[in-house]
């Protein structure tokens, strides 16, 4: 049921008259669900100015709250649900704080036509939705933040020695965080100018051929930048697992822990730098 | 004789994580070895990713078994996709029409105890796959 313009204007005038009355027992009401956690001079504030949004959007005759009218109201209620949802209150608490106005008008106005009253009523329930939706939304933008966040955290390269950077992979490596593991190694292998780099799995609990394949390409763009790539943390039950898949890792050399994994680098650099040192001596 | 198994609906990335650490917590409350929970859990990563990347999405059912003599994890992966129209093929190793590793389906056979596949052209893909204890 929709607002019509003449009930539009009638509740406009009745919110405007009574604005005092009206924005205190709104207040009261919102305060006794929120159980003190905002202060009343707060609320008293947010609520003055959304009675005065609901009254701009009812005295341009808004029939729903998409209406032009309703803009500066909607406005303010996306402002509402996002600071409540930052502040940790629920989505029932943000969206009764709307509710409440519809009781708090009740109150006030003795003798309201029960017709007028409902279209009135549905016009307040669209808007608590729509603090609802909002109040959604931003949760939802906090939640990809934090993921966002979480996938930056979960993939340091670390320089283990001169010339040797390693990878330590916790968790799950699904294509975004593949993505982001193999960007950070080969801007570090740029950056430190390290011909050797360990990618180490301990932390990957299943090693599935998504994974491999993912390891796989990393491996290969980092020989393709002239370092020497070596995958260590392989478990007994991962390496189990990976014949019985048939995934063959080819000549990249595997080392069961990452201690074994940098013996063996260091071991081959030994070697490179030796053999540099005698070729000089040869000629 | 079985348990009421648990359904997990597979639509997203996230919902391939959540089979995976079912099959998990399932896998270790029947007392599997470590290198058969790695394996069973792998098995599960590869068929619950077909069903969301080459069946467009389905469920998982996951139900711990026992057959009198040994306990098992059966898992069930459906999907009302395209279905598979060459088997031979499609079990192939490095066959694939996904680029991927060309594994997953055959990979995950080899995995497992028993592999029961039941598809048609259009009608979609079943697969059952049980792992007993030792």
């Amino acid at each position: 049921m929709t607002l019509s313009a003449d009930e539009a204007a009638r509740f406009a005038a009745l919110v405007d008259e009574h604005q005092e009355a009206l924005v205190t027992a709104w207040t009261e009401r919102v305060a006794s669900t929120l159980r003190g956690r905002l202060s009343h001079a707060e609320l008293q504030r947010q609520n003055g100015e959304l009675r005065r949004g609901f009254q701009q959007a009812l005295a341009g005759s808004a029939q729903d709250l998409a209406a032009e009218p309703a803009a500066e109201l909607r406005a303010q209620l996306a402002e509402l649900s996002s600071t409540r949802a930052r502040q940790g209150f629920s989505a029932t608490e943000t969206a009764v704080s709307i509710f409440a106005f519809k009781d708090a008008v009740l109150n006030a106005f003795d003798g309201v036509n029960v017709r007028d009253y409902v279209a009135f009523s549905s016009f307040v329930d669209e808007a608590a939705l729509f603090t609802f939706d909002s109040y959604v939304r931003v949760r939802e933008e906090l939640i990809a933040d934090q993921a966002e966040q979480l996938l930056e955290l979960s993939t340091p390269v670390v320089k283990l020695w001169e010339g040797v950077v390693a990878v330590p992979l916790v968790g799950t490596l699904d294509s975004a965080r593949a993505q982001v593991v193999m960007e950070r190694l080969l801007q570090t292998l740029v950056d430190t100018g390290s011909p050797y780099a360990i990618i180490d799995i301990t932390g990957v609990p299943a090693v599935d051929t998504q994974v491999a394949q993912h390891i796989l390409k990393t491996v290969v763009a980092a020989r393709l930048m002239g370092a020497d790539c070596i995958i260590s943390g392989i478990r007994p039950q991962i390496a189990q697992t990976i014949v019985a898949l048939g995934i063959e890792f080819g000549d990249i050399a595997t080392k069961s822990s990452l201690a074994d994994a940098l013996r063996y680098v260091l071991a081959k650099a030994g070697q490179n730098k030796q053999s540099k040192q005698s070729k000089r001596r040869e000629p | 004789m079985s348990e009421q198994g648990q359904r997990i609906e597979v639509v997203t990335d996230q919902d391939v994580v959540r089979v995976r650490q079912l099959v998990r917590t399932l896998a270790v409350a029947v007392k599997l070895s470590l290198v058969d929970q790695t394996k069973i859990v792998t098995a599960a990563s590869e068929l619950a990713r077909n069903t969301l990347v080459y069946g467009g999405g389905g469920w998982v059912e996951a139900t711990s078994v026992d057959n009198g003599r040994r306990k098992g994890i059966r898992i069930v992966f459906a999907d009302q996709g395209p279905g598979i129209a060459d088997l031979d093929l499609a079990f192939t190793d490095g066959y694939t029409t996904g680029g991927g590793l060309g594994l997953g389906l055959s990979g995950a056979r080899r995995l497992v105890d028993e592999f029961d596949i039941v598809t048609a052209v259009g009608e979609g893909t079943t697969i059952t796959v049980t792992k007993w204890c030792r």
